[in-house]
């Protein structure tokens, strides 16, 4: 053994001990990333619900750079299908898996039996388990201050509304919207056209195409497409936007947005998992967490009209002002509340339409 | 008065795709074929005449291009079902799933594009008032559609060839006895049945709802098939059912919205119901179907054997 390489290996280690010691943590978050899977409900597209929870996923790579990987699968049909899109990512060894649908909560809860190991995201759901949470957002904080926004800049008093299917999620967005609406101005109504589809363009056209024939000057939906905002900015009326920010289909019609944003809860989850703290909670986050949202306002929009509806939404978040709080009359004049505010369960129950909405909800 | 002349164009533009592709399938149902695939051959129209559409920013090309669209898919069609001899039945619905994936797929760089299609109408009339906004005020498809189906009244009542068609569709093997060439009638029939879906698909993206988005057809091809049957294979019957589909579903939006309580579930569900009802009813009645129904419908014909 030669002095030389014994000189060598010297200086080797004295550079290597320090470049050792450092490497520890480096190594430490240099394990392997934690692969995350998606599954849509229906293709990205460019706007709406899946549109949505893309740009969470997106958002939460960016935030946890390195430490997770994302893949998707879009377009899964609820059912059978799912079970096995949601199965093979488990199996592919994805440590977290968001399920972004209703229709997804029971192949979830099935395929998280069989994999106690890998924690789920189950969006609009009410079902959990140990490795099972969920989440929604609360919308209807958003369609108040979109009522706020109606009511100031509705003319005719009449504004329009498309309507997909008469479940709870639907009306509590119809009935904040109503109260919004008529806590600015007590002389507008809210009229309701079904089109009994989550998605089905030329329905939610002709269905906001009607509305706008009766004098609604402001039309919204709670549909998929961007049917709505574009029959109103043909019409040259107003239209509050849903899921997404769609000023691109409607730049002079679209006065505002109500939108979701999965981004930070996404990423909240994913630390849990990286972190070991992961909580197997019931999310049904609103204004406040930011995970629904007022935004897109229109150039048509009034400064002092925008003022207000912020306004509104500082108390929102502040928690001074409920959407739902007592007195609550129905459309038949029955009170619903006579002191304080509706519970989540009331919410989640909700069957009727507040005073201020001018069509009857059909009889199931 | 004021709330029916929007109510009447609106029916008229929801009736219209219905009565396109309605009438292309009557002819190929008349030939003795029953082509399941108009959901897909429209869905694949409808993206092609839109992305041409939006290209060169001329709608009758659109068309045109979306009528030739559904005529090659109908082709094909044709060639498994009369010349391979298979199942059409199976064909059909394997061309309808095959648009909804193929028009979904290719239309995935113009999803969300939308497009200005003004509205044409027919001088001097369009100025009646009343009725004069909601009936010649609309686009020009429309007045296509009238023409189409006064034609193929005509074609199938006045014509030889319509007479043809319909033996071919009653009796292939006594055709083909009588010298005519069964194959390449039926051909035909399946490729203007192809280009009137084509068209009705074109009109969805193009002038119904003018924007592209995944699906958009939504279930109308289907309709349009059930509306055959509805018709009794009756050009002006399609017509009549055309407007009272499309219509019901506008009535129902009107009623909802002046605060009448329809269960709008149940009209979505009429057009079918309906049908159901009036083949329940031909089914029974012996002459109908002696007169109507094109005998050899759904069957096979292979003239070697």
């Amino acid at each position: 053994m030669s002095g030389n390489f014994l000189r060598k290996a010297l200086f080797a280690a004295a550079v290597a001990t320090p470049l050792a010691s450092l490497s520890v943590p480096a190594q430490a978050a240099d394990q392997e990333p934690l692969k995350i899977g998606f599954v849509y409900v229906s293709p990205i597209g460019e706007a709406g619900w899946t549109w949505q929870q893309d740009i969470g996923r997106r958002q939460m790579e960016e935030a946890l750079k390195g430490r997770v990987v994302t893949q998707y699968v879009e377009n899964v049909p609820e059912g059978a299908d799912a079970e096995r899109v949601i199965r093979d990512l488990a199996q592919q060894g994805n440590k977290l898996i968001f399920t972004t649908s209703f229709g997804y909560m029971n192949q979830t809860q099935k395929v998280a039996k069989q994999f106690p190991d890998v924690k789920f995201v189950h969006s609009t759901g009410y079902k959990t388990a140990p490795n099972v949470a969920t989440t929604n957002a609360r919308f209807y904080e958003a369609r108040y201050l979109a009522g706020v926004l109606a009511g100031k800049m509705t003319k005719s008093n009449v504004v329009g509304y498309v309507g997909a299917h008469p479940i709870p999620e639907v009306l509590q967005g119809i009935n904040a919207f109503a109260i919004g609406m008529r806590s600015v101005n007590p002389q507008a109504q809210v009229r309701v056209v079904w089109a009994n589809s989550w998605y089905d363009p030329g329905k939610e056209r002709d269905a906001a195409v009607t509305l706008l024939s009766q004098g609604a000057d402001v039309v919204t939906h709670h549909t998929d497409s961007t049917a709505t905002v574009q029959a109103a900015e043909e019409a040259g009326k107003y239209a509050i936007a849903y899921h997404s920010d769609m000023h691109k289909f409607g730049p002079k019609a679209q006065l505002a947005a109500v939108t979701h944003h999965w981004g930070d809860y996404f990423t909240a989850k994913a630390k849990e998992v990286l972190d070991g703290t992961w909580k197997n909670d019931s999310t049904w986050g609103g204004l406040k967490s930011g995970m629904a949202a007022l935004e897109g306002f229109g150039p048509e929009v009034p400064a002092d009209v925008k003022e207000l509806v912020l306004a509104k939404q500082a108390e929102i978040i502040a928690g001074t002002l409920q959407p739902f709080a007592a007195p609550l009359k129905d459309s038949d004049g029955k009170v619903r509340l006579e002191s304080g505010y509706l519970d989540d369960n009331a919410l989640n129950r909700m069957d009727y339409y507040v005073e201020g909405v001018a069509s009857k909800l059909p009889k199931q | 008065m004021d709330a029916i002349a929007p109510l009447l164009a609106a029916t008229i533009n929801a009736g219209t795709p219905l009565m396109l592709a309605a009438l292309g399938l009557l002819i190929n149902e008349k030939s003795g074929v029953i082509n399941l695939g108009s959901e897909g051959m429209m869905l694949m129209a409808a993206i092609v005449g839109f992305a041409v559409a939006v290209q060169t920013g001329n709608a009758g090309l659109g068309f045109v291009l979306g009528a030739l669209t559904g005529m090659v898919m109908a082709a094909f069609f044709a060639w498994l079902t009369v010349w391979l001899g298979a199942n059409q039945v199976a064909c059909g619905l394997a061309l309808s799933l095959f648009g909804v994936g193929a028009s979904a797929y290719i239309g995935i760089p113009f999803s969300g594009s939308s497009l200005v299609v003004a509205k044409t109408g027919i001088p001097f009339l369009k100025d009646i008032p009343f009725v004069g906004p909601a009936l010649f005020e609309q686009h020009y498809m429309v007045y296509v559609s009238w023409v189409l189906c006064a034609l193929v009244t005509w074609f199938l009542a006045r014509t030889r060839a319509g007479l043809v068609l319909r033996a071919v569709g009653e009796s292939p093997s006594s055709a083909h006895s009588l010298g005519y060439n069964v194959r390449l009638i039926r051909l035909g029939a399946l490729m203007f049945g192809g280009a009137c879906c084509g068209l009705a698909g074109a009109f969805i993206c193009l002038v119904y709802t003018p924007m592209w988005v995944e699906n958009i057809v939504a279930g109308r091809g289907w309709i349009a098939l059930a509306l055959t049957t509805f018709a009794t294979w009756r050009p002006l019957r399609v017509m009549l059912g055309a407007y009272l589909f499309g219509g019901v579903t506008i009535l129902s939006f009107h009623a909802q919205a002046l605060g009448v309580p329809v269960a709008s579930q149940l009209l979505a569900m009429m057009p079918y119901l309906a049908t159901i009802i009036v083949l329940v009813l031909i089914s029974r009645n012996a002459n109908w179907i002696r007169l109507n129904m094109p005998a050899s419908l759904g069957k096979n014909f292979n003239p070697n054997s």
